[in-house]
C-alpha cells in the first residue's frame, strides 16, 4: 500500500511530464513492471513499481505536469482498495522515496503527526491535505477553503505564498478555473486582433527549457573563441570506401562523422590539455575521452555521449552511435547515455552548410563543428585542383584552454584527417 | 570605538573586573606562570599577585570545588577550566553543589562564581578535546550558561557574569578567540543576562546559533544577501536562561527557521530551540524547522574528516536554500 511519487529522474530535473501510464486502474503490479512513462528535461524514462498489488489510482492524467515529489497514483493490496487523496494521512513511503532529504529533513517529517491527530474525528472522511500551519491559519484569516487550493510545496504541501495566491485570485475575481487556464488561451484569443505580431504562444517542452537554459548559461559563462580549418577530404573518402569495403560483410558502414568523432578522440588522447573543464572555479583533466555526438529530433537537441571512445574502435563507434540516434528520435535515451561527456562534435554537413559556430556543450571545452564536404579549387601539389574539402570550427572555452592550445589540437586533428590511417593507429 | 580580538576583550574585562572588586580572584591549571593556554590571563599574576591568581593542581573536582567554597563565604572566583572538556572531571561539583546550594538550603548563600571555559572542535585535538557539551550545563537549573559570539558581548557578558550572585558557566571557544570586532572605548556595560540578539535584520528566513555558530551564521547571511536573500540572524548568547521571546518573534516574522549548532543533533540544544518555537510560532511556520548541527560521530582528528563533521557555511547555506525551496522560494 503506498502512494508513487513523481520521481528525481536527473539531477536537473523539478518537474516531469506523465507521458503516459502502462497500467490501467485496477491492473494488477508486479514489482518491477513498469508503471509509467515520465518525461523529464532529458528523456522519457520508464518508471517502475516497487512493490506488488494492484494500481488502485492514477492522480495524474498523461500529459499533465507535476513537480518531484508530487503523489502521481497509489498501489494497493486489493483492486478496489481506498486511496487516500495525496498529501492525505502518510501511507508507509514508498521504496523509491525520491527526496534525497537529508537526516534532518526526514526527522522533521513527522510534522505532519499532529494533523493526523486532528484528524482523529475526521478519521472516516476524507484526509486532510498537507498544509504548513501557517498557510492554514492563513487560509482561515482570508476565509478560503483551503482544500481547494492547490499545494506547491514538498510532496504537495500548501505553504503560505499557495493561498496569498488562491487570494489573490479570488480578489480579481477570476474563477479557479479559469486562472488555471494555460496561460496561452490568452493571447490565442488576441490571434485575430490588430495585434501586428500576431503571436501565439506556444507549450514549452521540458527538454526546450533545459536547452533555452543550458545554451545560454553557456554563452553568459563560457567566454567562447573560434578556430577555423579547412582540410581536404579526399585521402579521409578513400579512407573511408577503404574500410567500409572491408566491413562489407558485418552490415556496418562507417560514417564520415564516425571517422572525424574517433579522430577527435584519437586527437584528444594525444592533447590532454584540451580534454579538461572549468568547473566552479576548478580546473578538471579529465582521464577518459568521451565524445558527445549532437543529434537532432522533432522536439530538440540530445547530445548522447560515446564512452572511452579513445578506446573504441571504429565500428563500435558506428554501431553504437546509430544505437544512441535511435533511442534519442525515440525519447528512449537514459541520463547516463547523455552525461560525461568531455568533448563534443556536432555536424550540419548534410544540409550542405559550408561551416558553423557551435555552442560548447558546458562544462565540456570544445565542440567541434563540422561544415559540408564539398568540391573546392584548392591548390593541390602546386596545381589549381578541384578537390573535396570540409570546413571544421572549433569553439573553445577560454576558461580553461588557450588560443595556441586550442590551435595546436585543430592543427593535429585536421593532419589526422588528412592522413587518416592515423586515425585508427 | 576599537576593534579588538575576543581573547584581548576577555583578557581586559577580566582585569577590570580584579582592579574593581578586590574579591574577584582567578584560579586554574597554568594560568599564572604560563599565563594561560589561550593567554586570557596574560600578565595578571605580576600584577595581582598570587594570592588572586592560583595555579592549582591538576584536579579540576577539587579547586572548582575550592570555588564553590570561596564563592559561599563571600568570595568571587573566576576558574578557568581549559577546555570545558575537563568539566567533566568537575561535574558532580558544578551540577550537584554549585547549582544546588542556594536553593537546596534556603538561600542562606548564594554561589557567586563563574567558570570560564572554551568548547569547540576545528582545531584537531581529537575526539576527546573537541566536544561541545554545553548542554550539559544547559540543562540544570540554578547554572546560568553564557555563550557571547562577539568580542563586544564576551566583555558586556563577562562583566554581567561575574557581577551575578549565581553560578555562571561562561562558554568560549577555542575558534573565537582570534576574531576581532568593535567593542566600544570605555564600554562598562552590562549585559542583561538571558537575552538573545538580533544581530542582522532580514525578512525571508530566521537562522539561528550561538557561540561560534552565531559568527557562522552571519557569514551565511552576508553570503545569501548577495543572492537576494534577506535572513535574520538570532545570536541565542545565553543558553540558560533562554531568550524564547526574541525567537519566537523573529519566526514570526520571517514563517521559517534553519538552527546552527556546534554539538550533536540528536538531543541537542537546537532541538530545545525547535521545539519552543513550535510552541511559540505553530501558526506562524510554513516549513519544518530544520537543524545544521555537528555529524553523530566522536570528533575525527584527520583534518578532513574534522571539517566534514563540523557545520559549515555550506552546509547550512544549503539547509537555508532548501526551507526556502520549500516554501516556494527558489534560489540558485
Amino acid at each position: 500500500m503506498s502512494e508513487i511519487y513523481m520521481p528525481r529522474l536527473s539531477d536537473t530535473m523539478e518537474e516531469g511530464v506523465i507521458s503516459s501510464w502502462a497500467k490501467n486502474v485496477g491492473d494488477k503490479v508486479a514489482s518491477g513492471d513498469v508503471l509509467v512513462e515520465i518525461e523529464t528535461d532529458k528523456a522519457v524514462m520508464e518508471y517502475e513499481a516497487y512493490e506488488d498489488g494492484y494500481l488502485v489510482k492514477q492522480f495524474v492524467s498523461a500529459g499533465d505536469t507535476v513537480p518531484i515529489g508530487a503523489v502521481i497514483g497509489f498501489i494497493g493490496e486489493t483492486p478496489d482498495a481506498e486511496a487516500p487523496e495525496p498529501g492525505g494521512a502518510p501511507a508507509a513511503p514508498a521504496a523509491s522515496e525520491p527526496e534525497a532529504a537529508p537526516a534532518e529533513e526526514k526527522a522533521a517529517e513527522p510534522a505532519p503527526a499532529p494533523a493526523a491527530g486532528e484528524g482523529a474525528a475526521g478519521a472516516e472522511g476524507p484526509a486532510r491535505p498537507r498544509t504548513s500551519p501557517l498557510a492554514r491559519r492563513l487560509a482561515k484569516e482570508y476565509g478560503l477553503d483551503i482544500d481547494a487550493i492547490e499545494g506547491s510545496g514538498p510532496k504537495g504541501r500548501i505553504v503560505r505564498a499557495d493561498v496569498e495566491a488562491a487570494r489573490d485570485r479570488a480578489a480579481s475575481g477570476a474563477p479557479e478555473a479559469a486562472a488555471a487556464a494555460p496561460a496561452a488561451a490568452a493571447p490565442a484569443a488576441q490571434a485575430g486582433s490588430e495585434d501586428p505580431r500576431a503571436s501565439e504562444e506556444l507549450k514549452v517542452s521540458q527538454m526546450r527549457k533545459t536547452i533555452a537554459r543550458r545554451m545560454a548559461e553557456s554563452k553568459q559563462e563560457a567566454p567562447h573563441f573560434y578556430l577555423r580549418r579547412t582540410i581536404d577530404a579526399e585521402p579521409l573518402k578513400a579512407f573511408r570506401a577503404q574500410i567500409n569495403e572491408q566491413l562489407a560483410d558485418t552490415g556496418v558502414k562507417v560514417s564520415f562523422n564516425d571517422l572525424i568523432v574517433k579522430a577527435a578522440a584519437t586527437t584528444l588522447s594525444a592533447h590532454p590539455e584540451v580534454n579538461r573543464s572549468w568547473e566552479d572555479g576548478r580546473l578538471l583533466q579529465h582521464h577518459r575521452v568521451n565524445v558527445g555526438v549532437a543529434v537532432a529530433i522533432d522536439e530538440g537537441l540530445v547530445v548522447p555521449v560515446l564512452h572511452g571512445t579513445d578506446k573504441a574502435t571504429l565500428s563500435d563507434i558506428s554501431t553504437r552511435t546509430r544505437e544512441l540516434a535511435g533511442k534519442a528520435r525515440d525519447g528512449k535515451l537514459k541520463p547516463q547515455d547523455m552525461s560525461g561527456g568531455t568533448f563534443s562534435v556536432s555536424n550540419l554537413g548534410m544540409f550542405g552548410i559550408d561551416s558553423f559556430s557551435a555552442v560548447i556543450n558546458t562544462p565540456e571545452s570544445a565542440i567541434l563543428a563540422v561544415g559540408a564536404m564539398k568540391p573546392t579549387p584548392v591548390v593541390h601539389e602546386g596545381e589549381v585542383a578541384v578537390r573535396n574539402t570540409i570546413a571544421l570550427e572549433l569553439s573553445v572555452d577560454h576558461r580553461a584552454v588557450d588560443g595556441a592550445v586550442g590551435a595546436a589540437f585543430l592543427k593535429d586533428l585536421a593532419e589526422v584527417l588528412e592522413s587518416p590511417m592515423r586515425i585508427i593507429l | 570605538m576599537s576593534v579588538i580580538t575576543y581573547r584581548q576583550a576577555l583578557r581586559d574585562t577580566l582585569r577590570a573586573e580584579m582592579l574593581r572588586d578586590e574579591n574577584v580572584f582567578v584560579m586554574g591549571e597554568e594560568i599564572g606562570v604560563f599565563e594561560g593556554s589561550y593567554k586570557i590571563t596574560e600578565g595578571l599574576l605580576k600584577e595581582f599577585g598570587e594570592k588572586r591568581v592560583r595555579d592549582t593542581p591538576i584536579a579540576e573536582e577539587g579547586f572548582v570545588g575550592a570555588a564553590v567554597g570561596s564563592a559561599m563565604l563571600g568570595l568571587r572566583p573566576v576558574v578557568e577550566l581549559m577546555t570545558i572538556n575537563f568539566s567533566l572531571i568537575a561535574i558532580d561539583q558544578i551540577v550537584n553543589h554549585a547549582a544546588k546550594v542556594y536553593g537546596m538550603f534556603g538561600g542562606q548563600t548564594p554561589v557567586p562564581m563563574v567558570i570560564r571555559t572554551p568548547g569547540g572542535g576545528g582545531q584537531q585535538l581529537g575526539a576527546t578535546h573537541s566536544q561541545n557539551i554545553e548542554l550539559y550545563y544547559s540543562f540544570v537549573p540554578g547554572l546560568k550558561v553564557l555563550a557571547p559570539s562577539t568580542p563586544a558581548d564576551a566583555a558586556s557578558m563577562f562583566r554581567a557574569a561575574v557581577r551575578d550572585d549565581d553560578p555562571v558557566l561562561f562558554l568560549e571557544n577555542l575558534g573565537l578567540y582570534n576574531t576581532k570586532g568593535e567593542v566600544p572605548e570605555g564600554d562598562e556595560s552590562v549585559a542583561e543576562i538571558g537575552r538573545a540578539k538580533v544581530t542582522r535584520e532580514g525578512t525571508d528566513i530566521t537562522l539561528i546559533g550561538y557561540s561560534r555558530m552565531a559568527m557562522v551564521a552571519g557569514q551565511v547571511a552576508e553570503r545569501l544577501a548577495e543572492q537576494g536573500i534577506s535572513v535574520e540572524v538570532v545570536d541565542l548568547r545565553s543558553l540558560r536562561p533562554l531568550d524564547r521571546e526574541t525567537v519566537v518573534e523573529s519566526v514570526r516574522k520571517t514563517s521559517c527557521a534553519v538552527i546552527c549548532e556546534d554539538d550533536w543533533l540528536t538531543y541537542g540544544i537546537g532541538a530545545e530551540i525547535a521545539a519552543s518555537i513550535q510552541e511559540g510560532a505553530f501558526d506562524y511556520l510554513d516549513a519544518p524547522v530544520r537543524r545544521v548541527a555537528m555529524a553523530e560521530v566522536p570528533m575525527p582528528y584527520a583534518k578532513p574528516l574534522e571539517t566534514a563533521a563540523l557545520p559549515s557555511v555550506e552546509s547550512i547555506t544549503t539547509a537555508v536554500k532548501e526551507t526556502l525551496d520549500a516554501v516556494g522560494r527558489r534560489v540558485g
